[in-house]
Parts: C-alpha cells; structure tokens; sequence
C-alpha cells in the first residue's frame, strides 16, 4: 500500500445537535447547522470560493423523505454550486466512503480543498419504517425471507460471538454503560444521560404517577429488566444504538492549502475500504467482519502504523456486539478478548485506550449515512483538546483511528490521523 | 424444461424452493457449492456449473429470536409475545444459508443450542390466496 501522493489535512470539523429533529429540521436545515459549526472551526476562516468540490455521503434519503440527488442540493445551500458535488452510497459507511474519496481525490491532485458532508434525516418515518429503510442494506433476496432485521443480523453475530468465546450480556451491556457515560458530556449527542441517570430519572417518573417504584439494585439489574425489553435476543432495547437525524462537515485540503486555512493541521495518514457478502451466510466469519479487517490492514499499511501505535478510536458501535468485534478486528486485542479489556476500563475516557469519547453511535445517535463523518469530528476536537465538558482526554493525542462499517459489514472504511 | 437444463439465476433456485427443493449450484471445474445458486464460481473464475440437490441436513451456527420482526414476519403473525427464530444453518454439504428455525422454543431462546443438528422444513405462508414457501429448518 503506497503512501499518499500528496499529504492531505483536515483542516475544521463540524457537526450539527444529533437528535429527533423532524420537521422541525430537515436535511437542508441538519446540514447548514453543520456547515457553520465547520466553518467556525477552522483557525483562519473558510468561504466557498476557496473549496473545490462538496462530497456528499448519505445512505437513503430516497426511502427516508423521497428525495434522491442529494449532492447539488446540499452544495448549493453553502454556495458550492456549480462545483462537482457527488452523492457517496455505503449504508452507514456512506459518508466514512466521502471522506475517502475526498482524501484520494486530493492526494492524487484533482481537488485542493473539499467539503465532505454527511447527512441523514431518518424520524420522518415511524419506527416501523425506519427499520424497513434499514433492512435494506442487509440482503433482501435470502436474509430477509428468513426474518432477518437490522438488530436480528447483529444478534445473530453476537450468538456466535458468545458461542466460541463465552461472551455475556453483561459484557454487552459494559459498552453501552460506557458510550452512556461519554454522550453524557457531549452537547452534540442525542442522548445525553448516562445509563445510571435513565435508571434514576425513570425511577421518579414511576414515583411521580403513584406506581410500584421498582429495586434495580444497579445498571446491569436495570438493563437486565422489562425496562430494556428484549428487540432480537441477546440483544436488548439499549444494545442498539439511535434512530437519529444529524449532519456533519468536515474541510479536508492539500498540505500547501492548509497553511491557509490553520497553523495545526491534523494529517489524514492511512485510508483503508473493505468489502464483503452482504448475506451473513456467506461470510468466511460470523465473529468477525473481514471488511473491517482489510480496510484497517490497508489503513495501517499506508500510513505506517500499526494498532498500538492508535491512541483513541471512535468505532461503529451500531449494536454493542459490533464494538467488541471492531476492538478485536483492527488489532487493538486478541480474538474473545476485548471483553476483558473493557471490564477493566481500557476503553473509558481514562483507560489507556480511550474509545467512543462522543458517546459513540449508541449515546450520541447514528444518523446512518451522517455517522463515517461525525466520527472524525470528534477526532478533531481531541485531537486540538477541545473536547466539550468533561470528556477531553487526558493526554495529547497524536494518533487516532476511525472505523466505519456499513450495513451488516458489507462495508468498511477505516482512517488514520496524526498530527 | 428439464431441471438439469435451467439457468443458474436465482427465479429458478426459488422456484425450486417452491417445489420443496433446496437447490444448489456445483462448479463442474473446481467442485465448489453454491447455495443460494450461483452462476460465476468464483473461486476457479469459470461457469460451468450443475444443478445439486441438498440433502436438507445441517447444523445449528448462529442465530437470534426475533421480537421486534419484519413486516413479512408480522404478516405471517409473529409479534413480542409470538417471537420467531432467524438463523444461520451450516448444511451437511458445506455451504451455509439463512432459514427461519422452527420447532423451538423461541420464547426461550437460552434453551436452543448452537451446534445442533437440524433438517430442512419448507413453510408455508398463504399471502393474498397465494401459497408462498420459505426456507426452514428443524431440530432433528
């Protein structure tokens, strides 16, 4: 794997207040808040005429609001039009595809500066609806026949998981009281509690209408509940991660641009795609995702790192299975092992391993084709130390991973930055 | 148009499946199955291949009871209290499929066994007068 051509930064980073928006927003109004949020943070301002083209990566508005074509609407909002403006599609590895595609085309010196967008507006359908949406990045022909949803294909993974590697609920249920704890202290998340504030403001609310107050003696008793209903065994309600609408902007620019734009450019260093069967049936692992594991081998390849080399990561925590399987394929630990690292705080704010510092796409909400470049924005802000409230990490990052999946694992793309 | 004549396309494994076969394709080169059908073998690059019929014997490798279901599956009656199993069956032959599993307990989901050996069962769902069958399989 060939380093890139020329060097590419991110240069700002954005993203608009994930969470259940419509109509009061929809996705010109999600990605404009994003775009200003990018635009303030760049060191020494950006306009349009400095930006070559406006990539777009969105999975389905077609199916979500009945608007396909998304690329020139969004880049005529921010005054990017007549510049190419294309749509990027790969389930919720959609925008994680723009990012990419934006660092190739500059590094290979087509473009100099690109916006990269990600937006998603999925609450304009029930619930029901959404699921249907989802379902269609898994594969339709011989999948869903069979009963499979989108919680039902990861449940799937994790009876697997369980089965070769004595993996439990309450190692579940670990990744879902960390990502909690950090989407507390993110003002951009959709979720902003933590599991053990959801137990006791739910405690209230039952004591308030007079009824039988229950004895959750802690999170795992109250995970463990009827107040976490079962959607696809093992996998509970807070197992999956949000139904969301968001939007997020990222400035990428070739290393002579970004002296334009900031004195602390943050370097794009490896970019890795994978892909794999869509049908689960079909895979070489079902404890594994071998896109994940191609796009990281090309990721670290290409910049020269190797997994210890990675000081945060944001993962695509859809479900939380799919972080202990994202833990183990890009190299952080050993097969059936990540478990025991996160049961000894690793993966928190202040474990040596910080992962999902954003409340990761269980806290912070995963507006599908949004997540690829949300994930990044919160690599930004640790990077430079500008983490909201209280999860700054507490040491300078130099290097940091982020690990997009898309659909079932059908899609992976994996980024490198470094300062 | 005898069996042994139709396309490799996947109307023709389903229409197989509608007659209780459980269809796969053998590459005639290299010898690898291929089940759903398909046409390319891409393991050798070449399409020659040949229809194989399944025994319908397999094994139990992963799977999932359902609670929150399809649309499909709530047409068929399923709902949280009527959950329905989905899961991957490794067949005797080697390849693996999707199939909803019956014949367990599926409000007891800690009761099925991964590694269980299961056979074939083809349901068969009435939808709109028209009698439609699915891959299924059972426990043995």
């Amino acid at each position: 794997m060939a380093k890139l051509a020329r060097k590419v930064a991110m240069v700002g980073a954005g993203m608009s207040k994930f969470g259940n928006h419509f109509p009061l927003k929809r996705n010109p109004d999600l990605w404009i808040d994003a775009w200003l949020n990018a635009v303030k943070s760049v060191d020494h301002g950006i306009e349009p005429k400095d930006i070559d083209a406006c990539y777009v990566g969105n999975y389905s508005s077609d199916l979500f609001n009945h608007q396909g074509h998304l690329g020139p609407q969004m880049a005529n909002l921010v005054g990017l039009t007549p510049k190419p403006a294309p749509r990027f599609e790969g389930a919720c590895a959609s925008s994680g595809i723009a990012l990419r595609q934006a660092v190739i085309a500059i590094a290979a010196g087509i473009h100099d500066v690109i916006a990269v967008s990600g937006v998603e507006c999925m609450t304009e359908l029930p619930t029901a609806g959404v699921t249907d949406v989802l379902a269609t990045a898994s594969d339709s022909l011989f999948e869903y026949p069979a009963g499979a949803t989108f919680p039902g294909l990861y449940a799937t993974l994790a009876s697997a998981h369980f089965h070769k590697y004595g993996t439990t609920v309450e190692d579940l249920m670990r990744v879902g009281i960390k990502n909690h704890e950090n989407g507390a202290e993110n003002p951009y998340a959709q979720m902003q509690q933590s599991i053990k504030d959801m137990m006791e403001s739910k405690r209230k609310r039952y004591e308030q209408q007079g009824r039988e107050v229950p004895e959750w003696s802690d999170e795992f008793d109250f995970l463990k509940s009827s107040a976490n209903p079962i959607i696809a065994y093992p996998l509970r309600l807070f197992d999956c991660s949000l139904i969301t609408d968001g939007a997020a902007c990222l400035f990428l620019a070739s290393e002579e641009k970004a002296k334009d734009f900031t004195d602390t450019p943050i370097w794009i260093t490896g970019t890795g795609q994978g892909s794999a069967a869509l049908s689960l049936h079909d895979r070489d692992s079902l404890t594994s995702f071998i896109a994940s594991r191609e796009a990281a081998k090309q990721a670290y390849q290409m910049s020269g790192l190797s997994p210890k080399d990675i000081q945060i990561c944001e993962v695509h925590d859809c479900f939380t299975i799919a972080e202990i399987v994202a833990l183990e394929d890009l190299g952080f630990y050993e097969r059936g092992k990540a478990v025991e690292a996160i049961k000894n705080g690793e993966t928190k704010r202040d474990g040596v391993l910080p992962i999902n510092t954003s409340g990761g796409l269980k806290s912070k909400g995963h507006p599908v084709g949004a997540s690829g470049a949300a994930m990044p924005v919160e690599t930004f802000k640790q990077m430079r130390g500008i983490a909201e409230r209280n999860r700054q990490v507490k040491f300078d990052v130099e290097r940091a991973m982020t690990h997009n999946l898309g659909g079932s694992g059908g899609t992976c793309v994996v980024t490198i930055y470094e300062k | 148009m005898s069996e042994v004549e139709k396309d490799f396309t996947i109307q023709n494994y389903l229409e197989f499946l509608q007659t209780k076969k459980l269809m796969g394709s053998k590459c005639k080169d290299c010898g690898t199955l291929y089940v759903p059908v398909r046409k390319l073998c891409t393991k050798c690059n070449n399409s020659n291949m040949e229809w194989a019929e399944m025994s319908g014997e397999g094994e139990l490798v992963a799977f999932t009871s359902i609670t929150v279901g399809t649309p499909y599956f709530i047409e068929k009656g399923y709902d949280r209290n009527k959950p329905y199993c989905f899961s991957i069956i490794k067949l005797k032959e080697g390849p693996m499929v999707s199939a909803q599993l019956v014949g367990v307990e599926e409000n007891k989901p800690e009761s099925i066994n991964i590694g269980m050996p299961v056979k074939v069962k083809f349901l068969e769902t009435e939808i709109k007068g028209e009698t439609k069958t699915d891959l299924g399989f059972e426990p043995i």
